[in-house]
């Protein structure tokens, strides 16, 4: 929309708000703008520039100007990446809208600088901070005495270098080294002490027990393909075919600004498949919001009320996900107040590689020495600078607003479409992500592929820039989005250049990889960084910490009356914020592009009652398909961080479960997102406690995780309405996500109930365990009889589960998560529009005496089935070694009625009303 | 022969794969073609007897769903799209291949006029993009070819514009000439009256496509090709006793409509 065209308004308007981005932020309307203006043949000059904005007109707010502002800065902008034009309908009438266009540009001229390192520990510690380089006291003396060894001092020389650092050689070793790409806290060798006083030193927990799991597990599982090395791991999905998966998380560009740290986010892990192997097509996108409470009005200020990043994360992954073509099936919302201060935002991707690319393995590449460097995508601004070391630090005031950008679907659709043609044509030998850390950790990770010791030769000065001027150092790590490296051989770059045009994809020769062992950068032919490989990327110290595992049992044994009006109590229970509808989330995704969609999101009679997990069918032509799912709870973490992994794997695994997924083939990926443990010991100790149920629980479920991801900073510094700074942690919580496959997706199964009659069974026992769950919370406690998975028990229930939807005994089928049994029945009723009438007394349970307990306790690896009286007989022959039993019916009528186990009714209502007070809070 | 149909690629368009697919389920011979393609002459328009433009976000829908797709369909394909119509070969714009099909003036091609915008999509009455299934009366009196012998369907819309706009004559016209090729229908099969969520965009009329005076271009917003197979079908899982009893076939509605267009090109057009 033109800011010179007053628009007709018939109506008139009292005040008009016109929110553009600001300066060197990624503009999409106006690129497409400027693609539309090439097409009907104007050429725009580089004085040029486009930029777009959006007129808000809004009726009945004639306040002050204070509401127009607040109202601008606070709901329709975030004044870190927007401005601003207030106008009301009589001024506009006279003059419209001042003309501003974002016009980022930089006056000095590129500059390379030497940083002198000789000086003390602690004025080295200060210029690392004033640097932004995020360096430890360790690293930064390893890096002294790396410029200290003689060899290269004298090859330095040989090259024209200073013997001291170049800015962009300690811009290089701060990136790469950076927690957030590095992972140093899951690398460093850990002191631990448990509670009990057990001692034991953990040399990396990813070492001992992520990839010790994993490892134990392939000795069995001889279809996990790749793992640990490349973007995302890799499994055989059928002959033809190879699935990938990769998860983010993406909470410090989030927190500071929804809409373009998601955006961000979801499209940037695309390009983890894509890079894996020989190139993936995505064929899902996932997303995690963990947020505030909606209704937040407590006296702290966050960067944005939780409702409008909400609104800005689901816009993020909407516009993502729906642009880039990507159906987003399947996601979580968890509120939490512990999430004012950071929040987390994880996304994930899975793709689909050819099980042979060109007549190799579709998940191994090489880089040839000779290869060319090549970049393609997007260009280069200074956007992103400092992200990876950004994200691994707390959020306050000076956290740089630099590294939140906004990502570009349309733009990347294209580079994947340009992506796999090559891939097919055989024109690249290898395929990189360019994300967090740029050309430098891109091209650098890919020259370490190059030969026997690798390298490259990279020129930056012929690197394509958004505008001149840039510092070399800053075009070696900005964080540019939609781009990606590849190493083409030269006889093919030709027709790689040729493929690119068509795709109208930028492609850029950027130098060569050679198997020198050096990183070698050049700007206009001079050397800026020249690093040895080997240092580079394994030079960083290992850390060392401490571990100290306090007593737990910390919370009141809780004594509270029993509310005798179940009835009530469910219809609040459903209200509840963390297991209320999300049905205005989903719908806003599309999670049907591509064609394959099988178990959609929302089922039921009217399909919209949330699915355990969704199924899709990534090859159009095959009956096999993916059930996808994940498991999280951070409540747990309250009492038990181990119990709180344990139960998140057990949750992602069941909700595959109940679709018709088998523990036969199904993988898991870990999402670590604690707050920061460098300094609290019992913090670090509850890290290595989830570790260990990860390896507990996923070598006894046979299901390896072949991806991950850790972010060790959910911590918040935010300004009480005083102006006070206080500083919140957001509950540790691992995210699991699981993916399955269904050999045919003909004999999947929903939750819903289809038909009056069937028998209602419960499979698996409720034991007294309402430790941090749902029902707790609402009364106001936490308790300490966290839930506890016994892995074997649910391996019964789980593989009997599995042959009776093989069999076709299962009408419906539905895991009891937060809220327990009662919510999960609920469901299970409402879904299939059709009333229930269950009896208490027949649920298995044990040390349970009171109906909330029966009702609201969240013990693990329990499902609730229905299934047709004349398959009965056979359905429980094939659970003869599981604990279940059959607890009542389906009705014809929609009352659902539940009897107490002291034999009264205790819950009479109408499926309506229930389903009522379950969709209607977030009913936006 | 089989018919040859072009899927058109690039730029943002999405549904390549899947509406390739549904042509080759319906018997043509489909292949996907780069927009660029086309405009550097590598391939030719010409060679095809039936030209679809998949759903999707061509250029990220930022100028307006369809738009600067339609401009570069005009500025840059102009001649070689016009002869297609003159030729009397099929076209199909299916969701943001049907914003293009208006915002180029190909349909709905009043008084033989394929190349001036005289309706258009516009953002839905709820301001939002929206995936669900909705379902379809057909309008038999339509020339629609595209449409022949089925009665109802259900499909899936994604889209966040997809509300219909046009000036009351130019809507008048299209309901006389029966262009309107199909409605959005009420639970008991009888039209939406612009009911939400049977009528998920707020279009008058229930209007969810429609179809030039020959009946052979045709644009709709519901994904056809996002039926193809039972299990794409909300429902499903509800229905597997019907389906026993029934001995229905495995394959989605969806395909209905692509076959239709093979079926008439191979007996009007594959020589």
């Amino acid at each position: 929309m033109s800011s010179y065209e007053k628009l007709p308004s018939k109506e008139g308007f009292d005040v008009l708000i016109e929110v553009g981005w600001k300066p060197g932020l990624t503009d999409n309307a106006a690129r497409v703008a400027q693609e539309a203006f090439r097409d009907i043949g104007i050429t725009l000059g580089l004085k040029d520039k486009i930029s777009s904005s959006i007129q808000y007109r809004i009726k009945g707010v004639e306040g002050a100007d204070f509401e127009q502002e607040k109202i601008a800065s606070r709901l329709l902008a975030n004044p870190l990446v927007q401005r601003w034009y207030i106008s009301n309908y009589s001024h506009w009438s006279d003059v419209g809208v001042p003309h501003t266009l974002a016009r980022a540009s930089i006056n000095n001229p590129p500059v390379i600088e030497y940083i002198d390192l000789a000086a003390e520990p602690e004025e080295l510690l200060n210029l690392s901070d004033s640097s932004q380089w995020g360096l430890s006291r360790q690293e930064l003396q390893a890096i002294v005495e790396y410029y200290d060894r003689e060899g290269v001092a004298r090859r330095r020389v040989g090259v024209g270098l200073q013997k001291i650092p170049t800015d962009a050689e300690m811009e290089s070793l701060a990136q790469t080294w950076s927690e957030h790409c590095k992972h140093k806290q899951f690398n460093a060798i850990i002191h631990f002490r448990g509670a009990n006083g057990e001692r034991c030193d953990i040399d990396s927990l990813f070492d001992t027990y992520i990839k010790g799991a994993t490892k134990k597990i392939m000795e069995t599982r001889p279809w996990i393909k790749s793992v640990f090395w490349d973007n995302a791991g890799v499994m055989e999905f059928n002959k033809d075919w190879l699935f990938c998966l990769k998860c983010e998380t993406h909470n410090s560009p989030s927190n500071m600004e929804g809409y373009g740290g998601a955006i961000t986010g979801i499209v940037g892990v695309y390009r983890d498949p894509m890079g894996t192997g020989m190139g993936a097509k995505i064929v899902f996108g996932y997303y995690g919001f963990m947020v505030g409470p909606q209704d937040f009005h407590g006296r702290l200020s966050p960067p944005q009320h939780p409702r409008v990043l909400l609104e800005r994360v689901r816009k993020g992954v909407e516009d993502g996900g729906n642009k880039h073509g990507v159906p987003t099936p399947y996601g979580r919302v968890f509120f939490d107040e512990s999430y004012l201060g950071k929040c987390i935002i994880l996304v994930a991707a899975g793709g689909m590689i050819p099980s042979r690319v060109n007549g190799k393995p579709g998940w191994e590449k090489r880089v040839e020495p000779g290869d060319l460097i090549v970049m393609a995508g997007g260009r280069i601004g200074v956007d992103g600078i400092h992200g990876a070391t950004a994200s691994s630090r707390p959020f306050d005031d000076t956290t740089p607003a630099g590294h939140v950008q906004i990502g570009d679907p349309y733009m990347q659709k294209k580079l994947m479409d340009m992506l796999l043609e090559a891939r097919d044509e055989g024109l690249y030998n290898f395929v990189q992500d360019n994300g967090a850390g740029g050309l430098n950790s891109s091209v650098g990770e890919t020259a370490g592929f190059c030969g026997k010791k690798g390298g490259c030769v990279l020129h930056l000065d012929r690197a394509p820039l958004k505008y001149p001027n840039l510092n070399p150092w800053e075009i070696l790590v900005s964080e540019s989005q939609e781009r990606m490296t590849f190493a083409v051989p030269p006889k093919k770059i030709s027709l790689f250049q040729r493929l690119a045009r068509k795709h109208d994809v930028e492609v850029t020769v950027l130098g060569e990889f050679v198997d020198s062992g050096t990183f070698h950068v050049k700007y206009g032919g001079e050397s800026v960084v020249y690093l040895d490989m080997e240092f580079l990327h394994e030079g960083v110290p290992q850390m060392e910490l401490n571990a100290r595992e306090e007593k737990r049992n910390i919370f009141p044994v809780p004594k509270l009356g029993e509310d005798k009006k179940y009835t009530r109590v469910l219809i609040k229970m459903l209200s509840r914020p963390n297991i209320c509808s999300r049905e205005y989330i989903i719908r806003q995704f599309d999670h049907e592009v591509q064609g394959g969609s099988v178990i959609k999101p929302l089922v039921g009679a009217r399909s919209d009652v949330e699915s355990d997990s969704v199924v899709i069918r990534p090859v159009l032509d095959s009956m096999e398909g993916l059930a996808i799912s994940s498991g999280l709870n951070p409540h747990y973490s309250k009492i038990s961080a181990y119990h709180m992994s344990a139960m998140a794997i057990d949750e992602a695994i069941r909700r595959i479960i109940a679709v018709g997924g088998s523990l036969d083939r199904m993988i898991l990926n870990d999402n670590f997102n604690w707050p920061l443990p460098l300094n609290d010991a019992d913090l670090l100790a509850q890290l290595v406690r989830a570790n260990q149920a990860l390896y507990d629980y996923t070598v006894s479920f046979g299901t390896p995780c072949i991806s991950g991801k850790d972010s060790m900073s959910i911590d918040g510094f935010i300004k009480d309405r005083e102006g006070r700074s206080k500083k919140i942690s957001g509950l540790p919580m691992v995210q699991y996500l699981a993916v399955g496959k269904i050999e045919d997706v003909r004999k999947c199964v929903t939750m819903d109930v289809k038909k009056a009659g069937d028998i209602v069974y419960v499979v698996g026992i409720t034991r007294d365990e309402l430790g941090a769950s749902e029902y707790f919370d609402m009364m106001g406690a936490v308790g300490n009889n966290v839930p506890k998975v016994d892995g074997e028990k649910a391996k019964i229930i789980y593989t009997g589960l599995n042959k009776a939807v093989e069999e076709g005994l299962v009408a419906s089928m539905h895991g009891c998560y937060k809220g327990g049994l009662g919510v999960a029945l609920a469901q299970t009723a409402f879904a299939g529009d059709l009333g229930m009438e269950v009896d208490l007394r027949s649920v298995p349970t044990t040390g349970v005496s009171r109906n909330d307990g029966v009702l609201f306790s969240e013990s693990a690896s329990r499902l609730v089935v229905t299934v047709a009286p004349h398959l009965r007989g056979r359905f429980e022959e094939l659970l003869t070694d599981a604990r279940y039993s059959c607890i009542g019916k389906v009705l014809e009528s929609s009352e659902f009625k539940v009897i107490g186990i002291d034999g009264n009714v205790i819950i009479r209502s109408d499926i309506t009303v229930l389903k009522e007070a379950w969709q209607s809070p977030m009913r936006y | 022969m089989k018919p040859k149909a072009l899927i058109m690629t690039g730029f943002g368009i999405n549904c390549e794969l899947e509406t390739e697919y549904a042509f080759k389920l319906a018997g043509a011979l489909a292949r996907r073609v780069h927009i660029n393609e086309l405009i550097d002459r590598t391939k030719c328009l010409d060679d095809y007897h039936i030209l679809s433009i998949p759903g999707g976000f061509a250029h990220g829908d930022f100028l307006g769903a369809g738009k600067a797709l339609a401009l570069k369909l005009r500025t840059k394909l102009n001649a070689e799209v016009q002869k297609f119509v003159k030729d009397g070969k099929l076209i199909i714009g299916i969701c943001n291949g049907f914003q293009v099909l208006v915002k180029s003036g190909l349909l709905p091609g009043l008084q033989g006029d394929y190349s001036s915008q005289s309706v258009t999509l516009m953002r839905n009455s709820r301001g939002r993009f929206e995936d669900r299934w909705v379902s379809l009366n057909i309008n038999h009196a339509s020339p629609c070819i595209w449409t022949r012998g089925i009665d109802h369907i259900e499909l899936p819309v994604r889209h966040g514009e997809g509300m219909f706009f046009t000036g009351k004559e130019t809507l008048r016209e299209l309901e006389d000439t029966n262009l309107v090729a199909a409605r959005y229908a009420g639970p008991n099969l009888a039209n939406a009256e612009g009911k939400y969520p049977f009528n998920p965009n707020g279009s008058p009329n229930d209007i969810a496509a429609l179809c030039d005076p020959s009946g052979r271009i045709f644009g709709l917003m519901p994904h056809p090709e996002g039926y193809l197979h039972y299990t794409n079908h909300p429902l499903w899982t509800r229905l597997r006793d019907e389906r026993k009893r029934e001995k229905l076939p495995e394959e989605g509605m969806g395909v209905g409509i692509f076959r239709n267009a093979v079926k008439y090109a191979r007996k009007n057009l594959v020589i």
